[in-house]
């Protein structure tokens, strides 16, 4: 414990170790700097980052439409092969103009989502208006991310922000080393191989400005479809989000519809 | 015994008398040569009559496209087609040595193969070669059993689906055969659909390219070998001809070597017309 | 020993010391990522033409199709960065450029010249010498005298000027074609010092670019044109094939 005589303190995490609400000097810190590090000399391990993904989340899609955006994400939270958590949320509404969503590492994820809604609070307070629109949030997350990579300390995910930019739709990716760009359609992880392909077929033949919000809503179930298809650390359960000048909007999770008729048709051995 | 004018034939199969040299030359730092990769899209399906098949026609070497235009849907026997990606060489000398199996089993059952025994000698030979042989194969065809699609992998496992997609564009294909693919179609629809498939591999997966060829076969050995079916991209045309003036390469340096005539001689030989 | 003084925390007793793992940290991770693309530049007596693809590849599949690799500089300037390599690494050092491209214009009241730039560039690029930006950079612009002049740069620094040059993935398709028909290298009646005109400079880029398409896979989709002449920065953009 920290502070032995302090009634708030609160009891150690296990037998002699850390309290959670105490303080501590770090002394590895200084004599990491010091001439007489032996840190490697006394068996210490190296301390590692996690420099890969714990519990994930796959693919997320976006589209623009004519008026607004469309983004999808399913809530399937796996642990390595195991499909470990069935309703996770991986899109957040952070105002009446943006969305974000990520893929990767969930708990990266939690930890950018804790400092983006810490920022929207502290605008909300600050009461001058949204000044957080999807694009300064984008610009913002590339910096965020890109430095974090640059201490070699990466936040594993990849993240798309959706909304509307001065009642124009917005639709940005970056991803964990500070990859970024701005198109009219995205997805992430193998969504990029599975889903675009699909919507760029779509919005090839008919233009974003034509481009109705049923239509959007269709192509991007479409994507969750297959991808739900043909990923295996993907589930059929999916959000969707919708942005456009009438506010931001993360819908109730539903399950895209599944046909396996043709299952029984494929038997015996060669 | 060998004659002393003649060498002796070598033994069939792979020769592996470099091994021993090559390990000991990467060890001290030799590059290997690389292989040609077919970075390849193809794709077969079933549909009511029948199967279609479809490949692009790029293939790469790292970053380089070598071949342009080449050919992947490969003959296999009479009511047989075969699909490769993975190295071409691979590809290439897999399928004809099955398509000399497959018409041997032909000639000594004088019978119709079927594509399963196709299958069966494609999994045991590659399965052999542990992976080494890279060659990932979609075959297709009509047999007294109907139409099939097999996929065999470089490792020797094999999956026999109504639609199959390979190679490095198989997401972006596999994506819109899941999305459209339907018992019974009729053969223009299978064929736009194979074509749709095979260009969402082109379009976007960087290893597949240039145009869509097409093969159909239906029962009794009907084979129709679409080869360019379409032309999915255009080159794009120069605005400036390159030509050079005769002169433009600079002469460094001029040697003259008189052939000196010592003798000259006319004769007459009788043409070989036994 | 280390203590937190803060005017909120009553004095404490020495905090004690914590240990979890302590030592070296080992990282293995790799920050980079290439994102290919190509870059030409031609500079002629009065005008300085950059062009790019705007292809944003990630492994084998296509991110962006519409991704331009041009960079202009500085508040009223006349020079254009094209850039290729690490997409997150140009993000950064383009911004860093601007950024002080325009304190210079707040600075001096006037735009940094293209010579000024290179030199900052090349000193950007090896202040990051064991970290570096992965970017093959072509700087394009006029000089004071308004002539075209490019400016060529590896990853780490290392500048020269050049009247013309090519960088990026599909450069070593380019380059050698530049020097023929721009620097008329190999030809027994070519005058290296002749200035290409314009109009031949932008058709010979696009020829180049329809040429490394056919053959480089990560290069297509369209070719994206600054052209830039005394009077300002034109834009054009024309198609490439799309496989």
């Amino acid at each position: 414990m920290a502070f032995p005589m302090d009634p708030f303190s609160c009891p150690p995490l296990w037998t002699g170790g850390p309290d959670p609400s105490g303080y501590y000097s770090f002394p590895q810190i200084q004599s990491r700097n010091a001439s007489n590090f032996k840190g490697v000399s006394a068996g210490l391990k190296p301390q590692a980052h996690s420099q890969y993904p714990i519990t994930t989340g796959t693919s997320v899609f976006g589209v623009k439409y004519k008026d607004g955006v469309v983004m999808a994400a399913d809530t399937l939270g796996s642990y390595g092969s195991l499909a470990r958590f069935p309703d996770l949320r991986r899109i957040i509404r952070v105002n009446e103009h943006t969305v974000v969503a990520c893929s990767g590492d969930y708990a990266d994820f939690q930890f950018l989502q804790e400092i983006i809604q810490q920022k929207q609070i502290d605008e909300d307070i600050n009461g001058g208006g949204v000044t957080m629109k999807p694009e300064a949030l984008h610009c913002w997350l590339t910096r965020f991310l890109y430095n974090k990579r640059s201490k070699f300390d990466p936040l594993w995910t990849t993240v798309i922000v959706g909304g509307m930019q001065d009642d124009k739709p917005f639709l940005g990716y970056c991803n964990y080393i500070g990859v970024a760009f701005k198109d009219d359609l995205m997805a992430t992880g193998i969504g990029m191989d599975v889903a675009v392909p699909i919507m760029r077929e779509v919005l090839d033949k008919k233009g974003v400005n034509e481009f109705t919000l049923e239509e959007a809503k269709d192509l991007i179930r479409q994507c969750v479809r297959v991808c739900f298809l043909r990923d295996c650390r993907s589930s059929s359960r999916f959000n969707m989000a919708v942005v456009n000048k009438d506010g931001a909007v993360v819908e109730e999770p539903t399950v895209v519809d599944t046909n396996w008729d043709i299952a029984k048709t494929i038997k015996g051995y060669e | 015994m060998a004659s002393t004018f003649m060498a002796d034939l070598p033994a069939s199969g792979f020769s592996f008398e470099n091994c021993k040299r090559n390990a000991f030359l990467f060890e001290k730092g030799a590059k290997p040569p690389t292989t040609v990769k077919t970075g390849t899209t193809i794709v077969g399906v079933v549909f009511k009559d029948g199967v279609v098949l479809g490949a692009d026609t790029r293939a790469t070497g790292g970053n380089m496209v070598s071949d342009k235009n080449c050919q992947k849907i490969h003959k296999m026997a009479p009511n047989m087609l075969c699909c490769g990606a993975g190295t071409a060489a691979d590809c290439d000398k897999t399928t004809t040595m099955m398509a000399s199996q497959l018409e041997l089993h032909r000639l000594n059952t004088g019978r119709q193969v079927r594509v399963c025994t196709a299958t069966r000698l494609l999994k045991q030979m590659l399965f052999r070669y542990q992976g080494y042989i890279g060659a990932y194969l979609v075959l297709g065809g009509v047999d007294s059993q109907g139409p099939h699609i097999s996929t065999i992998q470089a490792h020797g496992s094999t999956v026999n689906t109504p639609y199959s997609a390979m190679g490095s564009g198989m997401l972006g294909a596999m994506s819109v055969l899941e999305m459209r693919w339907r018992p019974d179609m009729e053969e223009e629809e299978a064929k736009k659909l194979v074509r749709d498939a095979i260009a969402a591999g082109i379009f976007n997966d960087l290893g597949s390219g240039s145009n869509v060829d097409l093969a159909v076969i239906k029962a009794n050995d009907q084979v129709e070998y679409l080869r360019g079916y379409e032309l999915a991209n255009k080159k794009g045309e120069r605005k400036q001809r390159y030509d050079y003036p005769k002169g433009s390469s600079v002469v460094l340096s001029e040697v003259k070597r008189p052939v000196i005539v010592e003798s000259t001689q006319v004769r007459q030989v009788a043409m070989d017309t036994s | 020993m280390l203590g937190l003084s803060s005017p909120l925390m009553p004095a404490k007793p020495a905090l004690p010391d914590y240990s979890a793992g302590a030592g070296p940290v080992e990282h293995r991770f790799n920050p980079y990522s290439n994102n290919h693309g190509s870059v030409v530049a031609i500079g002629g007596s009065d005008y300085v033409v950059i062009a790019s693809d705007t292809r944003l590849p990630s492994g084998y599949s296509i991110m962006s199709r519409t991704q331009s690799k041009l960079f202009p500089l500085g508040e009223g300037g006349r020079s254009v960065l094209g850039s290729s390599g690490c997409w997150a690494d140009i993000l950064t050092l383009t911004r860093l450029l601007e950024t002080r491209a325009k304190m210079y214009w707040h600075e001096h009241a006037k735009p940094m010249s293209t010579g000024a730039l290179a030199q900052m560039l090349a000193t950007i690029l090896y202040s990051k010498r064991f970290f570096p930006y992965y970017t093959h950079n072509i700087l394009a612009g006029l000089d004071e005298n308004g002539e075209g002049v490019v400016y060529s740069y590896d990853p780490v620094g290392c500048v020269e000027k050049f009247k013309f040059g090519a960088a990026g993935t599909a450069c070593s398709l380019l380059q050698p074609m530049l020097d023929n028909q721009v620097g008329k290298m190999n030809l027994a009646h070519g005058n290296p010092e002749a200035q290409m005109d314009m109009e031949e400079a932008l058709n010979l880029i696009h020829d180049l670019f329809v040429s490394a398409t056919e053959r480089e896979i990560n290069t297509g989709d369209s070719i994206h044109f600054k052209i830039v002449t005394k009077n300002g920065i034109e834009e054009r953009t024309i198609g490439l094939r799309k496989d």
